[in-house]
């Protein structure tokens, strides 16, 4: 029982100690941003690495789920005779949900895990060591465009998700289920209002600081073997989607 | 790396895209028939019981949404609710003896006020109080008004309506 009890002890300050670091690196890259952001040029190559090569993905997972919303949505309106809410019900869910964190979990599927394999890499073929070497600091050199990239990226994919799950979900609702096109749009526009649309705008700006940071710390402080690297990117993913849910929660109850 | 331009071109397309997409949620699929502008103006209203009225809830006029209700306060000295509507400038020309009403959109549908315009010349101004009101019907004491009714008529009468007891 008491090696029970130190193990779970050791287990428990690993994970404050990880935390602390996580906290103490964002806030490392926090007071660098200012003077980043003047670097145009690395930030448009990682929106472009992080949101611009995500969008097919981004896209077609958007249809997709507006058109599963719409499937079950118009199931279960119809039974009390109501189909022509889908549209709000659609619009409410995406915008305040499923828009953002399905975004943030794909985000750091695609974009979070090619960030830490590729500075992981870096790492382990000692490309930072020499960076240091040649006293460039890999921190505003490397690490902060990614993160910054990641940023712009996250908000603006996520709105492009929730547009485009609105017309999966008309494309099933009006055209396959017959829904009249005036009334799911006008219900729409009768229930939603601006607060709906920034709560979905907040959540997903929140997400995609959460997701960078996670994603250029596990890369940046992988352990230099291709075991490490390999584990960077799971921990990447594992991590990322915990800390999404978990903030997901935190941010509806405040914005509630 | 590909080259930095097709780079450029493609980030400032991802870009456009996803600003396009902030902008159709933001004008397509909000409520923009009435928008607080500088010439809309405010009316007052004193309800014994308003239901389940909220700030938000349009306000109508035949059916046309006119403004939409700005504030709802309980006060204390006339016990009553106050409830500030904000009406678009557009509707300008309201006969100053119309009445409001507390209205339900459906069975289940949300509350709003409704304006029955009176006989008056004159219109009301910014600041004016509604005077001739009507609460919001609740559904509860409806019902339990019937019953009470169909039950004390029962007791009045049990020997008159021996059926009514099955």
């Amino acid at each position: 029982m008491p090696a029970l009890l130190t193990e779970f002890a050791s287990g428990l300050k690993n994970f404050l100690e990880r935390v602390g670091r996580l906290a103490r690196f964002g806030l490392q890259l926090a007071a660098l941003t200012p003077g980043g952001l003047l670097r145009v040029r690395p930030i448009i190559e990682q929106v472009y690495n992080t949101g611009a090569l995500s969008l097919v993905i981004i896209m077609t997972c958007g249809l997709f789920v507006g058109m599963v919303l719409g499937l079950q949505g118009y199931e279960m309106l119809s039974r009390f005779g109501s189909e022509e809410y889908l549209g709000t019900a659609v619009a409410l869910g995406m915008l305040k949900e499923l828009g953002p964190v399905i975004t943030a979990l794909l985000f750091a599927g695609r974009a979070g895990t090619a960030i830490a394999a590729e500075l992981g890499l870096m790492r382990a073929t000692d490309q930072i060591a020499a960076m240091e070497i040649m006293a460039v600091d890999p921190m505003r050199r490397v690490v902060l465009p990614r993160f910054l990239g990641g940023v712009i990226a996250m908000p603006l994919l996520s709105a492009i998700f929730i547009v485009i799950g609105l017309f999966g979900a008309q494309l099933v609702g009006v055209q396959w289920f017959g829904i009249d096109q005036g009334s799911f749009w006008s219900q729409m526009r009768g229930a939603v209002e601006l607060d709906d649309i920034g709560e979905g705008l907040i959540k997903g700006a929140v997400f995609g600081v959460a997701c960078s940071l996670i994603a250029v710390y596990e890369g940046y402080h992988a352990l230099p073997t291709a075991e490490g690297v390999g584990r960077a990117t799971t921990r990447t993913v594992v991590n990322s989607a915990v800390v999404t849910l978990f903030l997901d929660y935190i941010l509806t109850a405040i914005m509630l | 790396m590909r080259p930095s331009r097709t780079i450029d071109i493609s980030t400032g397309l991802f870009v456009m895209l996803g600003l396009a997409a902030i902008l159709f949620l933001v004008t397509q699929i909000t409520n923009r028939e009435f928008t607080v502008n500088s010439t809309s103006y405010r009316l007052r209203a004193d309800f014994e019981n308003i239901g389940g009225l909220k700030a938000g809830a349009p306000v109508s006029m035949a059916g046309v949404t006119v403004g939409r209700v700005e504030d709802i306060q309980y006060d204390m000295k006339l016990l009553k609710a106050v409830v500030t509507l904000r009406l678009d400038g557009r509707y300008n020309e309201i006969p100053n003896d119309s009445d409001a009403s507390i209205f339900t959109a459906g069975l289940l549908g949300g509350q709003y006020v409704g304006l029955s315009p009176g006989g008056s010349e004159e219109f009301y101004k910014d600041g004016d109080r509604i005077e001739f009101v009507q609460d919001a019907v609740v559904l509860e004491n409806l019902i339990s008004k019937y019953l009470f009714n169909s039950a004390s008529k029962t007791e009045a009468a049990p020997a008159a309506a021996p059926e009514s007891q099955e």
